[in-house]
Parts: structure tokens; sequence; C-alpha cells
């Protein structure tokens, strides 16, 4: 049975009428690898696009957010130090499940309000967009390192490292092609996240979750929370152990708050007005620069 | 009758002395210095040096007077005579220099050949060369740092960031490959007291390459070398406006930092300021580049050269009095070894000499001002009131001026306000350590994230530690070296933005994919 059958089983007769129950998803949230409640207990319904069937999803408190945190940063030093390779192979191995759930995915678009056509694309274009990303995993560092030619005997040397952890703001208006173009940059360069998804369009991020769950990333590297923009965006932007934001939208009033909040810890703030690019620099945003110096010497 | 005793004390030491070996009692004796002689004095002289008895505004390439008419004085650290006075930038005088700033972009700067562009920086280079002893002097005297730093590091340096910038100019294009680029227009710049002249240089060389006009201003503490910046750029026939050098305090880094005319600000000062500087920005649309506070941490392992390894110390803190962001405030010297190194480091500190910054011989000169010395003495007291262990260099210190004798700070706790805030002068804290993994735990429990050092002879464990540490810059059994090519900026708190290298470029352009 599929989980479109599951959810809407409540209420479709034709299901009921043959004797079977479907079983219907909980939409949770996903924080260090595991599918928790929100520890608040709120929730808010989301009602199917498609008029019939609802989610009741988590609404995420302010703790859910700091737990996820907790999260992320446990998993950043392994994974900021898996190997490029590595990470480009679970980038990849993300792109695959996502493939084999295709018509999931599909469907539960739907569900929000895309056409079969527009669902379709939208599913296409992400797993598509995974794959680019996988396959920056062990290439941008080339592209943007650089030795130095010191006019001194010392060997100088430039490469990227990960920022750290990272909020991110997931774009409203798309449910799993924006909330994948936000993510793997930021994972491809080896940090970790906590994304709050998009309140509009919130059903994909969960399941999405499932399909990062299955694809050897490791717990806590990707953290996916649903709830308030409005509640949340204040945590997000100044909690002392994130190290960037990545804000998606335009909203003249959220932008001038983060780029308030950001100074409690000096936060990199990176604003994306159009977050459907493909491009390393996108990598490169969430990226340090590290110098080092050895003298040449005996 | 005090003979005998004697005799038996004696031959007890001796047995004691030849039961420990031979090197452990090297390594522990304090070496004594006292062998009767010093140096002469040996001071650059300041003849040379032609300064105004007053410094206007160097607005659309003149000097022009402040709007309100306001002075201040700039003093000597070392002897507290003032050295001039320098007009001090209202709003009304920002103003003016962001309007010179913007025409110049919109008329001469953005519509001048690439090329033509790089060749006037080419210029500034040559002249700072030139000049390189009249501006050398004056830093020291402006600053309080010792002449032999300032004529072998900050201005050589001044002028091969010039030299490198103006290459750059017209060759952007490769800078960043699939992408265009855009100046931005004007940066306006805010500059920190502790390098003056080379914080000139990071700022404007880049800024001018990449086709950026700018208004900059220096500290209050030490404006002189900028504005005899601002008498080499119309030696080099620099169009009006280009640059615009305003001195001032806070109120007028605030001016220029909200000024609606601008389109991006580099900040280099204290973390404290450049989060308010964040804070004003919000709204906008403004860039900036932050270059902040540090506290890094320098790392000493048993299988270190000991002996380079204490100069690197003795570099890292002392330095420019420690009047550095990078400094290595923080030294972890593995247990094993610790008690040979502090006595090491005791015995060098032995020999630095404190005093005149215009005396070749001098190794730490003046604290910059009288408010930072409250600042550090503040320091010094909380450090001693928190419990731990307190050694000073014994030298001499002139009786007039700014001093503080190299200092440091052994028992230290990780939650000690010393080991975690910035002190930014000669004052060191020392820890020790077990464990790769405890120094590295301790190294990173700060919000800085500007440099850091380890020393070691074992090059995969330099490896290990210099990638595990979160900082911007790190130095392998070497400290503090800078160069035109190398970028330079911070982690987490100590700011954002590179300076230098290609990587310095980045923050003055656009970027079209």
């Amino acid at each position: 049975m599929s989980a479109r059958d599951a959810n809407e089983s409540v209420k479709d007769a034709s299901i009921q009428a043959a004797g079977r129950l479907g079983i219907a998803k909980t939409y949770k949230i996903y924080i260090d690898g595991k599918f928790p409640r929100t520890e608040s207990g709120r929730y808010f319904e989301y009602a199917f696009k498609t008029g019939t069937g609802s989610a009741n999803l988590c609404w995420s408190s302010r703790k859910d957010f700091r737990d996820a945190v907790t999260s992320a940063r446990g998993a950043f030093a392994g994974w900021a130090k898996a190997t490029a390779f590595n990470r480009g192979q679970i980038l990849y191995r993300i792109a695959e499940m996502l493939e084999s759930r295709r018509s999931q995915f599909i469907e539960e678009l739907t569900w929000q309000g895309l056409s079969t056509l527009e669902a379709e694309k939208e599913v296409a274009t992400s797993i598509d967009r995974l794959v680019y990303f996988a396959g920056w995993a062990d290439k941008y560092q080339q592209v943007y390192s650089a030795v130095n030619p010191v006019s001194a005997s010392y060997f100088n040397f430039s490469i990227l490292e990960p920022t750290g952890v990272v909020s991110i703001l997931a774009p409203e208006e798309s449910a799993l092609l924006g909330l994948v173009s936000v993510i793997a940059p930021v994972i491809a360069g080896g940090n970790t996240c906590v994304v709050l998804v998009s309140g509009e369009k919130p059903l994909s991020a969960v399941t999405f979750a499932e399909v990062l769950n299955s694809s050897d990333l490791p717990g806590g590297v990707v953290n996916i929370l649903t709830g308030q923009r409005k509640e949340l965006l204040a945590h997000m932007s100044t909690h002392m152990d994130v190290n960037a934001l990545v804000y998606t939208g335009s909203n003249a009033e959220e932008i001038k708050t983060v780029q308030l909040n950001v100074a409690t810890n000096v936060k990199r703030l990176i604003l994306l007005k159009d977050w459907n690019r493909e491009n390393p620099n996108l990598i490169q945003d969430t990226q340090e620069v590290k110098t080092t110096w050895h003298p040449i010497g005996i | 009758m005090a003979k005998k005793p004697i005799k038996k004390t004696i031959k007890k030491i001796a047995k004691k002395v030849t039961k420990k070996s031979a090197v452990k009692r090297a390594e522990i004796t304090p070496l004594s210095f006292n062998t009767g002689w010093s140096y002469d004095p040996a001071p650059e002289s300041a003849d040379h040096v032609k300064l105004a008895k007053r410094y206007e505004l160097f607005i659309n390439g003149e000097f022009t007077a402040p709007n309100e008419g306001k002075y201040f004085d700039t003093v000597n650290p070392a002897t507290e005579a003032k050295l001039a006075e320098v007009a001090e930038a209202s709003e009304a005088d920002v103003d003016r220099a962001v309007k010179a700033a913007r025409k110049a972009y919109e008329n001469v700067w953005s519509k001048m050949p690439a090329r033509e562009r790089g060749k006037y920086l080419y210029r500034i280079a040559r002249i700072i060369q030139e000049r390189s002893r009249e501006l050398s002097v004056l830093e020291s005297m402006d600053g309080g740092k010792p002449i032999r730093e300032s004529r072998t590091v900050d201005v050589p340096l001044a002028a091969a960031h010039f030299f490198y910038y103006a290459g750059w100019a017209d060759k952007l294009d490769y800078a960043f490959p699939g992408q265009r680029v855009k100046s931005l227009g004007v940066a306006g710049q805010i500059i920190p007291w502790n390098f003056p002249l080379l914080m000139a240089a990071w700022k404007i060389a880049p800024a001018l390459a990449t086709g950026n006009t700018v208004v900059l201003k220096p500290a209050e503490t030490t404006p002189l070398t900028a504005l005899k910046l601002a008498e080499i750029l119309q030696q080099a026939e620099l169009p009006p406006g280009v640059v615009n050098i305003i001195t001032g305090a806070g109120a007028t880094g605030a001016a220029l930092v909200k000024h609606p005319g601008i389109d991006k600000v580099a900040f280099t000062g204290s973390t404290d300021v450049g989060k308010i500087i964040q804070r004003a920005l919000a709204g906008t649309s403004k860039k900036y580049t932050l270059e902040l506070g540090g506290k890094s941490a320098n790392i000493i392992f048993e299988d270190a050269a000991l002996d380079q390894a204490v100069e690197g110390i003795v570099n890292g803190i002392f330095f420019n009095q420690g009047h550095v962001c990078c400094a290595g405030s923080r030294l972890y010297v593995q247990e094993s070894v610790a008690e040979t190194v502090i006595r090491k480091l005791k015995d060098r500190m032995q020999t630095l000499i404190v005093g005149d910054p215009l005396d070749k011989n001098t190794d730490v000169g003046a604290i910059n001002s009288k408010m930072q010395l409250e600042k550090i003495e503040e320091y010094l007291e909380i450090g001693r009131g928190e419990g731990a262990d307190f050694y000073q260099a014994p030298c001499p210190v002139p009786k007039k001026g700014y001093w503080c004798r190299p200092t440091i700070f052994t028992g230290v706790a990780q939650s000690h306000r010393v080991s975690q805030e910035e002190i930014f002068g000669p004052v060191l804290t020392i820890q020790t350590f077990r464990t790769v993994e405890e120094a590295l735990e301790k190294a990173n429990n700060s919000p800085y994230g500007l440099a850091g050092g380890v020393w070691t002879d074992k090059g995969s464990k330099i490896f290990k530690v210099s990638s595990a540490i979160r900082s911007g810059v790190i130095w392998g059994n070497t400290y503090n070296k800078f160069d035109p090519t190398s970028p330079f900026g911070g982690y987490k708190e100590s700011g954002l933005g590179r300076e230098g290298g290609l990587h310095g470029l980045k923050p003055y352009l656009e970027m079209q994919t």
C-alpha cells in the first residue's frame, strides 16, 4: 500500500469498502539520525491541496532547534574529516535513494499543490541536483585552493574548510527542490546543518529525511525541523554555536532581523534570493579559507 | 668555625648534582645575563621626518580643513610629547569624502582602463619604497613600535601589498573562473592603530585594484603615516577623490559606516566594534568584511626544537608589544617539556630590550596609548586576582611614556579571563597539556579563531594539528609571518572575509555567474 493510500485511507470510502484500513504516516522531525516528535508536543495540521486528507506535523520549538544544533555540532568533526570522495559517494547515494522513491515523492508533491507534470519535473531536477553537488565534493577544493608564492623561504597554502554548523531557512515555495538545493552545497562542503523546512509545503522534507536516513549519511549531519519560520527565525540566527545562516526569501523585515541577529557571534549570513542555481560558489559560501605556513629548511 | 659545615654542604650539593643528569641540570638552571655591560643607544635619527604642526583631511585630492574646525592631538607614546594636531572629521566631512569618492568612481576610476589603474598602484608602491625611511621612523614615533619592526615589516610589506595588487588590476578575469566580476563602488574602510600604514595598504590596494574608490579612516592614535600616504598619493598623481583619508575617532567611523553612499565596509579592529558595525549595516545592502580580535593558541609539543620554539613564543606574543590581532597569546606546552620551555622563555625574556622605539636594538617598544596601557594593566590585575602566577621580564623601562614589561602568567586555567579575553598587549598565558587531543580541545575552546601556532618535528602531527585548529591562519614551526600573497582572516568571532592574495580580491567584487 502506498503512502498516499495510507494517508487518505480514513476518508477513502472505496478502500474502507475493501475492508482494508490504510496505515497513515506520522510526519515527524529528524534529529541526530532519529525521528522524534517535537519535545513541545505541539502540532499543526497540514491539509492536502488535493482536497482530501491531512497530516499533523510537528510544530518544532526552540528546544528542538537547540537539540538539533547539539546533534549537528556533534556530527561536525566526523563529517568535516570524512574524505571528499566519501562525501561525494554519500551525496550520490542520497540521489540513488531519492530516485528509487520517485513515485512516492511525485505523489506527495501533488498533495502539496503541484500538478503531476510539475511534480515529476521537480523530483527529477532534485535528483540531478544531488548528483551535481555529489560531483563537486572532491573538486571544489582544487578550484578554490591556492599555493601562495610568499617572498621568503616558506611553503604557504590556502585551502577551504567547512565553516561549521549551519542554520538553513529552506525556501517556502518549494517542497523538495528548494530543500535539496540549500542542503546539498552545505553538506558537500563538510558542514552539518539544521534546516527549518517550508511551512507552506512541509511534507516532502520529512520524507526526504527518510531518504537521508537510508543513505549512509551520518546522523546529525542534516537535521530537519517542521514548524514556523516566524517563531524559529530568531533562535536560528542568534544561537551561539551556529556558525552560518542560509536565508532564502525576500521578506525585508526578516532579512533585517537576521542581519541584526548574526552579529551575536559574527555568523556568516548567506542571503539566497535565487536558490535555484547550480554552481560551486554555493559551496564556497559556507567555507572558510585557512592559510598554513611552514618554513622550508633543514 | 664555619669552615667545616660549609664544606659539608658543598659536598652534599655536589653529590646531589652529580646524581642528576648533566642535561637536566643545564635545562633548569636559570641563565644569568648580569654581565655588567649593556648596549649603547643606537637611535635612528628622526631629523628627516618633516612634520607639519597641523594635518587637515584629505578629500578629493586636497588637504582641507574640517567643517567644524575641530582638531585633536596625536602623541608619541614613548615620550608623551605631542607630534601634531589632526583634523577631526564630522558627519559633514564624511559626507564630503564619500561624495568625492563617488564622483571619482563614476567619472574617472571605473572608466579608466584596468591597466592604467594598476600603474597608479605601482607608482604608489615605488614611492612608499623611496620614502621608506621617513615612513618607518614616523610609524615608530606615532605608534610606539620598534624601528626594527617598522623598517623590516610594516613599511616593506605595505609597499609589497601595493605591488602585488597593482598587477591584479588588469588580470581580474583570470581570478575567478566561470564568473564575471564587477567593482562595488565606494568602500568605507576603518583601520586600527597596531599596523597603521600596513593596514592602510591592506585596505586600499585591493580596493583600488578591483576598481573601487575609497574613504579610509585611520585610528585616532596613529593617523600620521596615513596622512603621509595621502601625500604619496598626491605625488603619484592619483586622480582626486579615488582615495580620501579622513581622521577622527569612533564617531567619525560610525558616520562612515552609516553613510548611505558607501557600498562596502572593510573594518579591522575589535570584535565588539565589529559586531556594532554588523548591526549598523542590518537592513542595508552594503557588503562588509571584518578582521577582528583573536586569542590565538601557540602549541609546543615535546618533540619540537625547543630553542626555536621559544623564539617563536617570543615573536608570537612580544612582537609589536603584543598589539597584534593574531598574537600567540595562549601558550600550550606539553607537560613533559613545560618546565624546560618556561625556564628557557624566562631566560630569553631577560634579554629583551624594552624602550625607545627609535633605538635599533629595541625589541619591545611603547604601548600605543595611555588607554591601552590602562587596559593591559587592568588585565594584569585580573590575572593575579584569578590566582595565576605572574612573571615579568626584569628589564628597566623609561620613566616617561607608556610601557609594559613582557609578562607571562603560569598556572592559568582555561576559564580565567586572561586566557579567554583578548588583552592586546605583551601578556602571555601558559597552560600545559598531555595529549594532542587535549591540546586541540583547549586551543579550540575560544570564541575566536584567527590564528594558531604548532611546534613539532613531526610532519604528520603538524598536519593533524593545523587542520584541527579552527583558525584562519596556522603557522607551523614559525609565527607571525605575513605576505601580500597570503590570505589572512578569521574563523568564528575573529571576523569574516579574507585580506591578501587572490582571496583578498573577492570582498571588493560582485560576482556574476
